[in-house]
């Protein structure tokens, strides 16, 4: 492909979508979502019908067990690196390379926190008894959750990836599509600990 | 006249049909000649759909082979362009609305019988003083065994169900290791024994079993639960109210009964020994055993749900049950027994009876 | 990089390299069939060995546990190893030529699903050379496949992910393809049924892994891992595998049938010498089925106790299933009604095609009579019905298929002498199997058993069942026979082999060049090279575009690396329970290979090469001679 040199005014308004790669780039990401849905929607029907069940004398109830707070700035920290990969798309709309990788740099530094927090949790539930083994609850809890957590891992991996490769290239019609796919890929992962909030730590603390 | 032949051509049909499906099968194992209310229901529903099937199969089988012997490029000539039609509303709204009427027709006993056939409220009912109106087992599926409690009553037994005739019989089934499966072909439907949870269900039985070849009508597990699947048979033995009656108060006067490892018979002493850990020779208890309770083994069938009831049998599997039953988990379990012991181990098993 | 424009003869390693990076849709739709063949005929091995053993009561041919083993591969590999690739491989050979489209739309991908599938099937068909296959039926349901001891179920597990998440794939780059690289005018209700088929089976596939996934993914830390999801003393419940497997099960079964309800669409209109009938009815039905087939799962369970409610539902929407099902059955018969019906082989399958999978479907709706189905549900009734689908309406597809589209694949034609043969042996011998086994369930006899007693009534039709089967293995053997004469026969080089094609894959001239369309064609209505032909066009098709230079992706292995770093990872996963110390460095080093690999990938530019107009008619004219496709 014949490199083009753009300005911010010859660069199309949807560069995502310019190219027919890029274009199937959009859809693929959007129809891998949605079995990610049906993914995750298993677990999560898994886990409901798991939760708090153990052999007789198990000592761990949800109810006991999650910390709101902790999980509460978990979100936060989430959220916040969802809005930044925005920012990082609306630099790119506007073909402002470096505001780009500034942005997508800090949504992997939140991203990071995230995950600091999540390892810090697991720990800490291993440390006071309630492993992976230890009853059908907890194994459904850290696959639910440690699910999620594999996809951020494979998020910060991936922009990582990008913001490493593309440092010395620059914005073109090659690469925008793949900041464009990791960035909804981002956004699905916020929604699925969106949903993980309220399902397993407020309901599950509020009864 | 549409109508009439229409009629007329789903009779015969039907007529057909039950000539051909009765000639089919023994009776003590097919689903073709049911022995029960439940099983003569689904066999009527069979019946039922069989013959709305048959019409399907025979208006689709006949229009293609029309449209095929008559359309042939054979008879039309190599250049013959037929016309290209897209399609039609008319057809299409037809064979929409025919299948979906077919298919409501059909919904409406589908509907009443799966209610019915789950309708078990009359396991909790009571009489006056507080007795269980209804007859109740309670089945446990092991590795290709079954287990048969009569809570009421206090009794258990194994590997051969016995129960009244011309009354609703009420099974809490439960495995024990694996997932297995109840099924009496010729009675009625089946229902799966799960290992977290005990399914109710219920089936009438409305034929003595002793008119049969075996004097038994034959059980089976329908669902894979390992190797000797296959040969996780039991047996049914249907006897009147007043037979039934008796046959508990026989079970019920085993108790205690046990064997004496001082006998001076050497059967009762081996057994005593060897078996009794696993095998109750008293009627009386509840599930819960490691092998089959054996108190009623001579008034059996077969050795092991499968082999010949005969002393041969009981010698050839106790010496080895690992061929006859691959993955059993009674091989291994009792020791070496010398032939001599086995032998009068066979001898003392079979006089175990509540029978005359 | 572009000198590979012109295919020349080439050694053996070269052409063994090519085969293993290759991303072009036609090469990856050969190997598909390849795999899918070897397979089929591996799982027709053991459904003989069964039969044989079955024949008489008592017989002791094979053991118990082989038996359990047998059933067990049987089932799930010819649900997930044969007909799954067969059906890919026609999907990737044709669907691309029927859109007017060059590839797919992720190349790179579609050669990862296909290695990952391959491999997957290599590890599971392993398991028989150590120390015993999987045994717990193709449903493996949780309490057995829990107990069952060895490594049998742990290679059902780790050799199902891996070609499950290879299916996956696929399918998600079946369904980009279809939405994104239709050619100018090829719109949703132009496209040929078999491309529509595809896209739903494709959705399905989308909709109904990821519930296998996760089914598989708990049986695996339960087994491997210690946790407790299906162990009931620890609070764990093995219904949820029952959910999960039926979730994905049923659409499996729809997973198959629809490209096979596709294939006979192309094949029924091209020999009855007239459009389909019906063509947006059965686009529509075609939707209905998929969406239903989501709502039905639990009529699997009828007998595990959902209760009364639960029971009803089901059975109400899996008739409903039989609505649309009917239209698309008599859509075809009047398809065939008013036409020019030629006898030729695929044209037989599909005529055989018709009453068989009626007879299927119509004991399908017994079934769905919940309370019916306590007497039927897992006996042979069930084996004959969904042998009946499967047989009569997705093999019929495939072997109709191999004949139908054997020219655009290979350039050679089968031959229909031997192909006629084949299909009444085959066919005969098929409802000499089945039919009868509907009787011996409705006799009592229950499915899955190894063995059987001689004083049940069920010795003579058991008997029968064999010799059917034996017959269409003689089957199998003929149509293997007819490919590898194929090799030998003449090269084709013509369009339209069957005289009266009508979708644009039967345009182009064979054998067909590895850019496929050397101008983009455009679609001008439905039944495009039909709408061409009949109005004088030579060509077969008209452009959509000038001669110009084509954009082509490049070969690549390292899908085949990503494929091999999971293989190598299944193995310490497989011996992590035997507490080997070298479990866990394998599966760090088998997952090191696969993430490096993707790592590589990201990293390097695969910005694909160019075809230049030189180099197209070079090409053209060496294909096809002087002048080049005209």
């Amino acid at each position: 492909m014949e490199e083009t040199k753009f300005t911010p005014q010859t660069w199309p308004d949807h560069p995502e979508q310019a190219t027919m790669e890029g274009k199937n780039k959009f859809v693929g990401i959007w129809i891998f979502i949605c079995s990610d849905i049906v993914l995750f929607a298993s677990v999560f029907a898994t886990y409901l019908s798991l939760k708090d069940k153990g052999p007789a004398g198990m000592e761990f109830s949800a109810a006991e067990l999650y910390e709101l707070p902790l999980a509460f700035v978990m979100t936060m920290l989430l959220l916040t690196s969802s809005l930044t990969s925005v920012f990082a798309m609306y630099h790119m709309k506007n073909y402002n390379f470096k505001g780009v990788q500034t942005w997508m740099i800090i949504t992997v530094l939140l991203g990071l926190g995230f995950l600091g927090l999540e390892i810090y949790e697991f720990y800490h539930y291993v440390h006071i008894g309630f492993g992976y083994t230890q009853s059908a609850f907890s194994s459904a809890f850290f696959t639910l959750v440690g699910t999620h957590g594999l996809h951020v891992v494979i998020g910060l991996v991936w922009i990582t990836c990008l913001i490493v490769r593309n440092a010395r290239r620059g914005l073109n019609l090659y690469n925008a599509p793949k900041y464009y796919a990791a960035s909804i890929y981002w956004h699905f992962i916020d929604v699925v600990w969106v949903f993980i909030f309220t399902v397993v730590y407020l309901m599950g603390v509020l009864g | 006249m549409m109508k009439g032949l229409k009629k007329w051509r789903l009779f015969s049909l039907l007529a057909v049909m039950t000539v051909f499906l009765s000639a089919c099968g023994e009776e003590y194992i097919t689903t073709l000649k049911p022995a029960g209310a439940v099983g003569k229901e689904q066999f009527n529903l069979l019946l039922f759909s069989i013959s709305i099937m048959a019409l399907v199969v025979v208006v689709v089988s006949v229009l293609y082979l029309y449209a095929f012997a008559k359309f042939r490029r054979s008879k039309q000539g190599e250049d013959h362009m037929p016309k290209q039609v897209e399609g039609s509303h008319t057809l299409e709204v037809i064979w929409t609305v025919i299948p979906i009427i077919l298919l409501l027709i059909l919904t409406v006993p589908t509907l009443i019988t799966t209610y019915k056939f789950a309708d078990v409220k009359a396991m909790e009912e009571v009489d006056e003083e507080g007795n269980k109106t209804a007859l109740t087992v309670n089945v446990t599926a092991k590795l290709y065994w079954w287990e048969f409690e009569y809570p009421e009553q206090g009794i258990v037994t194994a590997q051969e169900l016995v129960v009244p005739t011309g009354e609703k019989v009420y099974f809490n089934l439960k495995a024990a290791d694996v997932k297995h499966s109840f099924w009496i072909p010729s009675v009625g439907g089946k229902m799966d024994t799960n290992v977290e949870n005990v399914n109710k269900f219920y089936l009438q039985f409305d034929e003595e079993s002793a008119d049969l070849k075996d004097g038994v009508f034959y059980g089976k597990c329908a669902e894979l639960c390992g190797p000797s699947h296959a040969l996780m048979d039991f047996k049914v033995k249907t006897l009147s109210r007043e037979d039934f009656d008796n046959w508990v108060a026989a079970m019920q006067a085993t108790e205690g009964q046990t064997a004496n490892a001082d006998s001076a018979d050497l059967g009762e002493a081996t057994f005593a020994n060897s078996c009794l850990g696993c095998h109750a020779i008293s009627g009386v208890g509840a599930s819960g055993a490691m092998g089959p309770n054996l108190a009623t083994f001579a008034d059996r069938n077969r050795v092991a749900g499968v082999l010949e009831h005969s002393k041969e049998s009981i010698e050839k599997w106790v010496t080895d049950p690992e061929p006859y039953k691959p993955g059993n988990l009674m091989t291994g379990k009792y020791g070496e027994l010398s032939e001599e012991e086995i032998s009068a181990v066979a001898d003392y098993i079979m006089t175990l009876s509540v029978e005359d | 990089m572009s000198s590979v424009a012109v295919a020349k003869k080439k050694g053996f390693g070269a052409t063994v390299w090519d085969y293993l990076t290759t991303v072009d849709h036609k090469k990856l739709a050969v190997l598909y069939l390849v795999a899918g063949t070897l397979f089929f005929a591996i799982a027709g091995f053991e459904a003989l060995l069964m039969r044989i053993q079955l024949m008489i009561p008592n017989n002791n041919f094979v053991s118990a546990g082989f038996f359990n083993e047998l059933l067990t591969m049987h089932g799930t590999t010819m649900l997930f190893l044969a007909a799954t690739p067969l059906l890919f491989a026609f999907m990737n050979a044709i669907v691309p030529l029927q859109i007017g489209a060059r590839d797919v739309a992720f190349p790179f991908l579609n050669s990862l699903g296909f290695w990952l599938f391959f491999l997957g099937a290599l590890f599971l068909h392993l398991s028989f050379f150590m120390g015993g296959a999987p045994d717990a039926g193709w449903t493996s349901y949780a309490s057995l496949s829990l107990y069952s001891p060895g490594h049998g179920i742990d290679f059902y597990v780790l050799g199902l992910q891996i070609s499950g998440a290879g299916t996956l794939i696929s399918g998600i780059n079946f369904i980009v393809t279809i939405i994104t690289m239709r050619a100018p005018g090829m719109t949703f209700m132009r496209m040929p049924l078999f491309t529509w088929t595809s896209l739903i089976s494709s959705t399905l596939i989308l909709f109904a892994f990821p519930p296998l996934t996760v089914g598989l993914f708990l049986m695996l830390v339960d087994r491997m891992f210690g946790a407790n999801f299906f162990n009931h003393t620890m609070g764990g419940n093995t219904i949820i595998w029952e959910h999960l497997f039926w979730i994905f099960g049923h659409p499996e079964v729809y997973i198959l049938v629809l490209p096979a309800f596709g294939l006979f669409s192309e094949i029924i209109p091209v020999f009855a010498r007239k459009r389909l009938f019906g063509y947006s009815s059965m686009v529509f039905a075609t939707i209905l089925i998929g969406f239903l087939g989501f709502m039905v799962w639990a009529h699997h369970m009828f007998t595990t106790g959902l209760g009364p409610t639960a029971n009803a539902i089901f059975a109400v929407a899996t008739m409903a299933i039989a609505v649309p099902t009917g239209m698309k059955v008599f859509n075809w018969i009047l398809t065939i009604w008013g036409g020019s019906i030629k006898v030729t082989v695929p044209m037989l399958y599909a005529l055989g095609f018709i009453p068989s999978f009626v007879a299927g479907g119509v004991t399908g709706v017994m079934q769905a009579t919940a309370p019916l189905d306590y007497q039927l549900h897992d006996s042979y009734f069930i084996v004959a019905h969904f042998h009946y689908v499967i047989v009569g309406g997705i093999v019929t597809a495939i072997f109709g298929s191999f004949h139908f589209y054997w020219p655009i694949m290979f350039n050679r034609a089968l031959s229909e002498k031997l192909g006629k043969w084949t299909f009444w042996i085959f066919f005969i011998g098929f409802h000499l199997t089945f039919f009868i086994q509907h009787f011996l369930g409705l006799m009592g006899m229950p499915r899955r058993v190894f063995t059987y007693q001689a004083d049940q009534g069920w010795d003579l039709f058991n008997f029968i069942s064999s010799i059917g089967a034996l017959m269409m293995g003689v089957g199998v053997i003929l149509l293997v026979t007819n490919i590898f004469m194929s090799i030998k026969s003449k090269p084709l080089n013509c369009r339209d082999y069957w005289g009266d094609g009508r979708s644009l894959e039967w345009a182009l001239k064979t054998p067909v060049p590895f850019y496929n369309f050397k101008q983009t064609p455009l679609v001008r209505g439905f039944d495009p090279y039909w709408l061409e032909k009949h109005e004088g066009n030579k060509e077969g098709m008209t452009y959509a575009e000038p001669l110009g230079d084509i954009h082509m992706p490049n070969n690549s292995i390292i899908p085949l690396v990503i494929s091999i770093g999971m293989f190598v990872a299944a193995f310490g996963a497989l011996y992590h329970p035997d507490g080997v110390s070298w479990s866990i460095p394998v599966i760090v080093i088998g997952l090191g290979i696969t993430v490096a690999a993707m790592i590589t990938r990201s990293l390097k530019d695969d910005l694909g090469f160019h075809v230049h107009v030189d180099e197209i008619l070079a090409t053209e004219e060496e294909l096809y001679g002087k002048g080049g496709n005209k």
